[in-house]
C-alpha cells in the first residue's frame, strides 16, 4: 500500500494499540510484588538437586532443555538462512580483488593495531572458554561464552585484513562446528532415553556442589551450545564479509 | 535504593530507545544503537539478571554493530 | 514505580513499530525492529523482579539473604537476546540482497517482481 496509506492506518491504528497495552499491562501485578511458586521452587530445589549454583542455567539446560534445544535450532536455521542468501548470485563472482598497481603493495596494519589485536583476540578466547566452562557455577554459559569466542575472530579480522582471517576460519570448519554442536546436544538428549529415563534427562554423575564439574549433564550442553553458538556467529560474519571483500558483480 | 537505580536505568532506555528511531541515517544509528545495547545491559543489571546482561553486551556492543556497519559497506560499495 | 516500569515497556513497543512503519531505509527499519523486541525482554525481566531480591546464583551470599528474583524468566530471555540477533543479521542479508537486486533501499520505492 502508499505510503499515505500506511501512515494513516497506523495513525488510526496506534492508539487503540496503546490503550490495549495500557489496560493488559495495568492488570499485572505491581512491580516487585511476588513471583511464581514455581520459580520459587526451583531457587528452594535447584542447588540441592543438580549440585549447581547457577540457577539459571541448570534451568536452560536441565529442567527447560528442551525449549533451548528448539532456540538452537532457530539459532542454526537463521545462520543456514544468511549463508542461503548471500551465495554468490547467477551474475557475480567470488575471487579477491585485483591490484591495479601490482609494484605497490597494500601497506601492513600498524604495529600498534596489530599487537592490540593479537592481545584482545588471546584475551577474548580464554574469556569465552571461561564463561563456557563456569556456566553452571557463575553467571554465564554457552550461549554468552560462544559469542565472545566468536568475537575473537573479528578482533582478528579488524586488527589484520580479509586475508589473514579467511586463513583462520575456513568455511567447512566452522560449518562442522556449527553441526556438532547442534547434533550435540541432541546427541546428549538421546542418552538420557539410553539411559533408561526421559530424553534429555540428567544421567551423568552430579558430583559436588562449588566444583568445576558438577550438574551432570549441565557443563557438557554448556560445552556443545557454546561451539555451536561460536560456529554460527562466525559463519554469520564470515558471509557479511565475503560480500563486502570477494563476492562482486561480473563483468562482462 | 535500587529502585532509583532501576528508575534512572529505565529513563535512559527509553531516552535511548527514541533515540534509536529517531536518528534516520543507518551509519550513525549504528553507534546509538550501541549506546542503547549499554542503556539495556545496565537495565538488566540492575534487575538482578546477570546471565541476560552478560548477553546483551556481548550481542549489542560486539555482533549487531558489526553486521549492521558490514551491511553499510556493502550497500555503499554497490552505490559507487 | 510500576507505571514508569511498565510504561517503558509500552513506549519502547510503539515507537520501535513507529520507527519501522515510517522508515526510509531498510536496514534502519530492521534496527528500529530490534528496538521493539528488546521491549519484551524488559518485560519479561520485569515480571520476574522482586524487591530486595538477589541474583538467582546462590554462591558468596552473605548470612542473611533475601529472596531470589525469579530464574525462569532469566532463563527466557537470555537465550531470546541472542536469537534476537541472529533472526536480525538474517533480515540484514535480506535487506542487503534486495539492494542488489532493486537499487534501492527504500521500502516505498519497491516493487513486486513480475516473473
Amino acid at each position: 500500500m502508499s505510503r499515505r496509506a500506511r501512515l494513516a492506518l497506523f495513525a488510526a491504528a496506534a492508539p487503540a494499540l496503546a490503550v490495549t497495552l495500557g489496560a493488559g499491562l495495568a492488570g499485572l501485578p505491581s512491580f516487585g510484588g511476588q513471583i511464581t511458586s514455581y520459580a520459587r521452587m526451583l531457587s528452594e530445589l535447584a542447588p540441592r538437586q543438580r549440585h549447581i549454583t547457577d540457577v539459571v542455567s541448570a534451568i536452560s539446560f536441565d529442567y527447560r532443555g528442551i525449549d533451548t534445544l528448539f532456540e538452537e535450532f532457530i539459532l542454526l536455521s537463521a545462520v543456514a538462512g544468511i549463508s542461503v542468501l548471500l551465495r554468490p548470485l547467477s551474475d557475480e563472482t567470488r575471487q579477491l580483488p585485483e591490484d591495479k598497481a601490482p609494484d605497490r603493495t597494500i601497506p601492513p596494519p600498524s604495529p600498534a593495531v596489530w599487537l592490540l589485536a593479537v592481545f584482545l583476540s588471546s584475551m577474548l578466547v580464554l574469556t569465552g572458554i571461561e564463561t563456557i566452562t563456569h556456566g553452571q557455577l557463575t553467571p554465564g554459559g554457552g550461549f554468552q561464552g560462544g559469542v565472545i569466542l566468536a568475537s575473537a575472530l573479528y578482533v582478528v579480522y579488524l586488527g589484520t585484513n580479509y586475508v589473514t582471517v579467511e586463513r583462520f576460519q575456513p568455511a567447512p570448519l566452522l560449518e562442522a562446528y556449527d553441526g556438532v554442536g547442534a547434533f550435540g546436544y541432541v546427541f546428549i538428549g538421546l542418552l538420557g532415553l539410553l539411559a533408561g529415563a526421559g530424553f534429555l534427562s540428567n544421567v551423568v554423575g552430579l558430583g559436588v556442589t562449588g566444583n568445576l564439574i558438577s550438574g551432570g549433564t549441565i557443563p557438557l550442553l554448556n560445552l556443545v551450545v557454546g561451539v555451536e553458538v561460536a560456529g554460527g556467529f562466525a559463519i554469520l560474519a564470515s558471509e557479511f564479509l565475503d560480500q563486502t571483500a570477494v563476492i562482486r558483480t561480473r563483468r562482462r | 535504593m535500587s529502585e532509583a537505580v532501576i528508575a534512572v536505568a529505565l529513563v535512559w532506555v527509553a531516552a535511548s530507545g527514541t533515540a534509536v528511531v529517531l536518528t534516520r541515517d543507518p551509519l550513525r544509528q549504528a553507534f546509538v544503537a550501541g549506546f542503547f545495547g549499554l542503556a539495556l545491559a545496565f537495565l538488566y543489571l540492575s534487575l538482578q539478571a546477570g546471565d541476560v546482561a552478560l548477553s546483551q553486551i556481548v550481542v549489542g556492543a560486539i555482533a549487531l554493530p558489526l553486521i549492521v556497519l558490514l551491511s553499510l559497506a556493502k550497500v555503499r560499495k554497490g552505490r559507487e | 514505580m510500576s507505571v514508569l516500569a511498565y510504561g517503558v515497556v509500552a513506549w519502547l513497543f510503539l515507537v520501535g513499530v513507529y520507527g519501522v512503519v515510517t522508515s526510509r531505509n531498510l536496514i534502519h527499519l530492521v534496527v528500529c525492529l530490534s528496538v521493539a523486541q528488546s521491549a519484551t525482554d524488559i518485560l519479561l525481566l520485569e515480571i520476574g523482579y522482586r524487591t530486595g531480591g538477589h541474583a538467582p546464583v546462590f554462591v558468596g551470599l552473605p548470612a542473611h539473604p533475601g529472596p531470589a528474583v525469579d530464574p525462569v524468566m532469566q532463563a527466557l530471555a537470555l537465550t531470546d537476546v541472542v536469537v534476537g540477533a541472529a533472526v536480525t543479521a538474517l533480515l540484514l542479508a535480506l535487506a542487503v540482497q534486495v539492494h542488489k537486486r532493486a537499487g534501492t533501499l527504500d521500502p516505498d520505492a519497491l516493487q513486486a517482481t513480475r516473473d
